[in-house]
């Protein structure tokens, strides 16, 4: 038995048996959830988000919209009258980084998409109190009058495949994308068709009300409206999400 | 000793604490400004102007970086050169290293401040730098390792303080989290923009296995230090037990790195997770308490210098808060708990109660110690102290009062149903509630906020005394050698 008057004495030692006594808790809470099957629940509809939902979701991240809004509904009863079904893994397994947040000034978002015309996002995120009259929230009127950059959006979406999402840039990804997604996700999965897919996109869902131009507003709106609309909820028993938590 | 001999190389480096210490005040006045104009926008949403650099979520992570890497790192980058130096009498390892530690840390703040501004965030909250600034803070804490580490080895007697473990078991770990929780893939090489490794539940919980420690081991560990080392010496006393000190310290360091998913209760990480992060909380709450009782019953036996030294009131009374949000972050980190508190304005005013009742005034009363020795001469005021005493603590009580009211009533509110099993209220009406909280919130701020300005001018006036006092002893001497 070493007396503790050795480790006092011995800053080598005492770095060794701090460095030691530290690391089990992390080891222990976080390595297993990259190796647990069930941590992450086996459900149909998650796709990584498309050119212009990655874009408008980089602009959630630069505007600090997670320090007041959640992206994690929990399993109580009024949040699932308030905001839906309780947040799977699943849903925010290509979320590079999560979202969740830990504050709530706001509602949470985490099903926000559909909810609301993409009218109503414009002219509440333009000011938030003409539809919503007590709402502390700061306007956002840049965001319809700023063009949306997408020069880089090719390596954006090559750094998240450096992590781990499949966006596809040889034909092999791609047709895997094709057998896991469907043919019309994996279009937009393509990063070397990126832009024209980012533009198409803008163009048709025109969620910023303004045809001629493609601006911060259309990609942010994209992102919200797509939040929470991946899975299916009738297609599952009400138990089935149980068993992974 | 450490006096300024003419010609002669000082006993100690004192020139890199001062550096330190007056970035700590300037952070500080900076850091705490930009909370009370945040806190004023949540109350009065005007105030944000229009401007997207200004806007609530640009300025949050500015105030929470200015406050606990400026303030809070500059302070601890200054008491622990001056603690290490003291307690194993000799100076720092190497002069340029230490200002090299300067230059890095005071940098690495301010580009954070600024990039956040101009919407450049990981968006990982308390680790918002981006890449470039990750890998300055990297490389100037493997040199303050090394400056730490290697004065610590050339130490005068074969004892390790117990300060310098809680300093040293405090630059491990933020080392270990910061590069863990930063791992990230830059979008280029001339890109700002970079995407974490990990994503979505695991990501989730390596973000708060961070963000709980960098509470535990930057907020908690390296201020007992402080508390280790200043206690005892403001007090004229040695530490109520040196037993104690072992079993909390290693304790404390083995708990606190389970603690952290108890911030993700109830989401979509595995209910074993979280259980264990409850019940490793719970078992936190002895190592926490042993370290306040260890500082508070340090001045048994001499309770009276309460009443004639209020340095001696600021530990005592950071001590006090320590026990207190010790006590309450167990609370809060039980499930049931948590099902109300969490998202809600209870844990801001939890965290501040930390924060400023902690941090801040073990800080404040170290450095009323520290400050005029640094320049050996005597506090200009006394009754400044206590007038920034009483604005702190009447300021904490205003904050952390208010948050209870604001997040208990919105938890309830949101939870609440109607006889026909409908939602009572609307989120917007719990929102338009917190309006009054909110305002007192700011109030609250405010006043701890002049409380640092008080500090600063009393310091100020500290520093600008020692040197027209050194000036006149040199025209004293000069004066004497002409005549004789």
């Amino acid at each position: 038995m070493i007396k503790h008057e050795s480790i006092e004495t011995n800053v080598g030692l005492l770095i060794i048996l701090t460095l030691i006594v530290v690391s089990i808790g992390g080891l222990v809470e976080i390595v297993p959830l990259f190796y647990i099957d069930d941590t992450i629940e086996e459900v149909e509809g998650i796709r990584p988000y498309t050119a212009l939902e990655l874009r408008g979701r980089d602009i959630y991240q630069r505007e600090g919209c997670y320090l007041c809004h959640s992206q994690m509904i929990r399993p109580f009863r009024d949040e699932l009258l308030r905001y839906g079904h309780y947040s799977l893994a699943a849903e925010s397994q290509y979320d590079h980084p999560f979202q969740w947040g830990s504050k709530r000034t706001g509602p949470d978002l985490a099903r926000v998409g559909g909810k609301y015309s993409n009218e109503w996002h414009v002219a509440h995120l333009n000011n938030p109190r003409d539809v919503v009259p007590q709402s502390i929230m700061p306007n956002y009127p840049w965001l319809l009058a700023t063009d949306l950059d997408y020069s880089d959006v090719q390596d954006r979406m090559r750094a998240l495949k450096v992590t781990g999402v499949p966006y596809s840039e040889t034909q092999a990804e791609y047709d895997a994308n094709v057998t896991e997604f469907g043919a019309d996700v994996a279009d937009q999965l393509d990063i070397l068709r990126a832009e024209e897919h980012l533009m198409q996109q803008a163009l048709a869902g025109n969620y910023d009300g303004q045809r001629s131009r493609i601006t911060e507003m259309d990609a942010l709106v994209a992102y919200l409206q797509v939040l929470g609309t991946m899975v299916d909820f009738s297609k599952y028993d009400e138990g089935y999400f149980a068993e992974f938590r | 000793m450490a006096q300024t001999g003419i010609g002669g190389v000082q006993q100690y480096n004192y020139d890199i604490i001062k550096k330190f210490a007056i970035m700590t005040l300037v952070w500080g006045l900076l850091g705490m400004a930009t909370g009370v104009y945040i806190a004023s926008e949540l109350a009065w949403p005007f105030l944000n102007f229009d401007i997207p650099q200004i806007t609530f979520g640009r300025l949050r992570p500015v105030h929470t970086t200015l406050v606990i890497f400026g303030f809070g790192g500059s302070a601890l980058f200054a008491t622990s050169y001056y603690v290490v130096q003291r307690t194993c009498q000799t100076r720092l390892y190497s002069d340029w290293m230490a200002t090299l530690t300067f230059w890095g840390w005071q940098s690495a703040v301010a580009l954070g401040a600024v990039s956040y501004m101009f919407g450049y965030t990981q968006s990982r909250e308390y680790a918002e730098f981006e890449w470039p600034i990750d890998l300055i803070i990297l490389v100037t804490w493997v040199v303050y390792f090394t400056v730490y580490i290697m004065t610590v080895r050339r130490r005068s007697q074969p004892h390790i303080y117990v300060a310098n473990w809680f300093y040293i078991a405090f630059i491990l770990v933020i080392a270990l989290l910061h590069i863990f929780n930063n791992l990230a893939v830059p979008v280029g090489l001339f890109s700002l923009k970079s995407y974490s490794l990990f994503s979505g539940v695991q990501d989730a919980m390596t973000e708060w296995w961070y963000g709980h420690n960098a509470v535990g081991f930057f907020l908690t560990a390296a201020f007992l230090g402080m508390m280790y080392y200043f206690v005892p010496k403001q007090a004229g006393r040695p530490v109520y037990s040196y037993r104690l000190s072992i079993v909390h310290f290693w304790s404390l360091a083995f708990l606190y790195m389970w603690v952290g998913a108890h911030h993700l209760h109830w989401t979509a990480l595995p209910d074993w997770t979280s259980t264990l992060a409850a019940t490793f909380s719970i078992m936190l709450l002895l190592p926490s308490w042993g370290g306040m009782i260890n500082g508070i019953m340090t001045l048994s036996g001499a309770w009276d210098k309460l009443r004639t030294d209020p340095i001696m009131l600021f530990l005592i009374t950071s001590l006090s808060f320590y026990g207190m949000s010790t006590f309450e972050g167990p609370l809060m980190s039980l499930k049931s708990v948590n099902a109300l508190s969490h998202y809600t304005d209870w844990t801001i005013g939890h965290v501040h109660s930390g924060a400023l009742g902690w941090v801040a005034m073990v800080s404040f009363g170290s450095f009323y110690h520290m400050v005029p020795r640094l320049y050996d001469t005597r506090v200009y005021s006394t009754r400044l102290i206590y007038l920034h005493f009483w604005l702190a603590t009447f300021g904490i009580v205003l904050y952390i009062t208010s948050m209870w009211v604001a997040g208990i009533v919105q938890g309830l509110m949101l939870r609440s149903f109607d006889d026909y099993g409908n939602l009572s209220y609307t989120f917007v009406e719990s929102v338009a509630f917190l309006h009054k909280p909110y305002v007192w919130r700011a109030l609250g701020g405010l006043f701890f906020l002049s409380g640092v300005a008080v500090m600063a001018f009393n310091l100020f006036m500290t520093i600008r005394r020692s040197r027209t006092e050194a000036a006149e002893l040199e025209t004293r001497i000069a004066v004497k050698m002409a005549r004789a």
